[in-house]
């Protein structure tokens, strides 16, 4: 099943709710937020998308032409052909929220949890979101461009220990 | 034992020399390598460099075991909480040798998961530049130590009862920003990363 036929299929069953774009040979479906678990299980289950290779995140804030702040990408693999094709959808601010992926692909655990931690984007459904890189005591969302490069005193909220003590 | 005619400190003094004498040649190092310069650590304890002509060479990887400190390569601020306690788990006589750039000051890495600096929560006793330093730099550390352990050190440990820390919070760095000074996405790729007087890009 090629990329063009794969729309088709997407386009019957989906209609115009979402766009397409392409650079080289990345095939990228744009998806609403609200759409887009329907359209990743349609991809899985009825396109043969079994593989998620990639689920990443990315922060638009002051983006030159950006509309969404925060954006979310799944790269599928069709293992059998080895079609590849990138979903992204976007979320907002106050609560960026996405359904969680986890029931299609076991793999999404550790990689949503990743984007939940640097982004703060809530994936709704996942049985265990909870930091993986930073310390569970850390409060920001360092990824996110208003959060100061040299973080807001995390880095020096620890004892002193001196000689004496030691 | 004390002799006719020579006072009990005298004796003191010498059993400190000996005690020097005999702790300085027999360091055992820690090897607390997180980054490149732990790279530059083996390399000194390889054959070409060889820690061993020091009394060095007994590098242990059990903190109960080791009397030398040698913190190479950047202490992230989650791995500072491991680094005091493997410093607190080590015994007493101790020393700490700070081997590079990041793990003295940070180095490149100004980042808000990067501690700038391991002196500021742990004691420190040489600090070696470099990135990373050579593995001659890190010898001439160790022999650094060595003197100051014959120079200072006393057979119960007096030395380390003096505070050796700035004993406040500590002082922010010179090139330190306030947390207003935003770093934001380029906004037309051409300008810069910093956020303008106005807040815009």
């Amino acid at each position: 099943m090629t990329h063009d036929e794969i729309l088709a299929k997407l386009h019957a069953k989906f209609g115009e709710t979402f766009t397409t774009s392409e650079f080289r040979d990345n095939r990228r479906i744009i998806v609403p937020a609200e759409r887009v678990y329907a359209v990743l299980e349609f991809l899985k289950e009825q396109c043969g998308f079994d593989m998620l290779v990639e689920l990443g995140g990315a922060d638009y804030l002051h983006y030159p032409h950006a509309t969404d702040r925060y954006g979310v990408w799944y790269v599928l693999v069709n293992t059998t052909t080895g079609v590849r094709l990138i979903v992204k959808t976007f979320t907002n601010d106050p609560e960026p929220t996405l359904p969680s992926v986890f029931a299609l692909w076991k793999g999404a655990d550790w990689m949503e949890r990743e984007v939940y931690d640097m982004y703060g984007v809530v994936f709704d459904g996942h049985p265990d979101l909870r930091r993986i890189l930073l310390p569970d005591e850390f409060t920001a969302f360092p990824l996110r461009k208003d959060y100061p490069m040299r973080g807001r005193g995390e880095r020096h909220n620890f004892p002193v220990i001196t000689r004496p003590e030691s | 034992m004390a002799l006719a005619g020579v006072s009990e400190s005298v004796m003191v003094t010498q059993l400190d020399k000996l005690a020097n004498w005999v702790r300085k040649n027999s360091l055992w190092p820690m090897p607390f390598a997180t980054a490149c310069c732990g790279i530059e650590l083996m390399a000194t304890g390889a054959s070409r460099h060889d820690i061993a002509r020091f009394g060095a060479e007994a590098m242990r990887f059990s903190p109960r075991q080791c009397d030398l400190m040698i913190v190479a390569g950047r202490i992230a601020m989650k791995m500072l909480p491991v680094l005091q306690r493997i410093w607190l788990q080590m015994p007493e006589p101790k020393w700490c040798i700070s081997m590079g750039a990041c793990a003295s000051s940070g180095g490149v890495f100004d980042t808000y998961a990067v501690v700038q600096g391991i002196d500021r929560f742990i004691p420190v006793d040489v600090y070696v530049p470099g990135c990373p330093p050579r593995p001659e730099q890190l010898l001439r550390s160790v022999l650094d130590l060595q003197e100051k352990i014959q120079r200072t050190g006393t057979l119960m440990g007096k030395e380390f009862q003096e505070q050796r820390l700035w004993p406040h919070p500590p002082r922010p760095l010179a090139i330190e920003l306030p947390p207003a000074e935003e770093i934001v996405a380029p906004g037309d790729f051409t300008s810069a990363t910093r956020l303008q007087a106005d807040g815009r890009p």
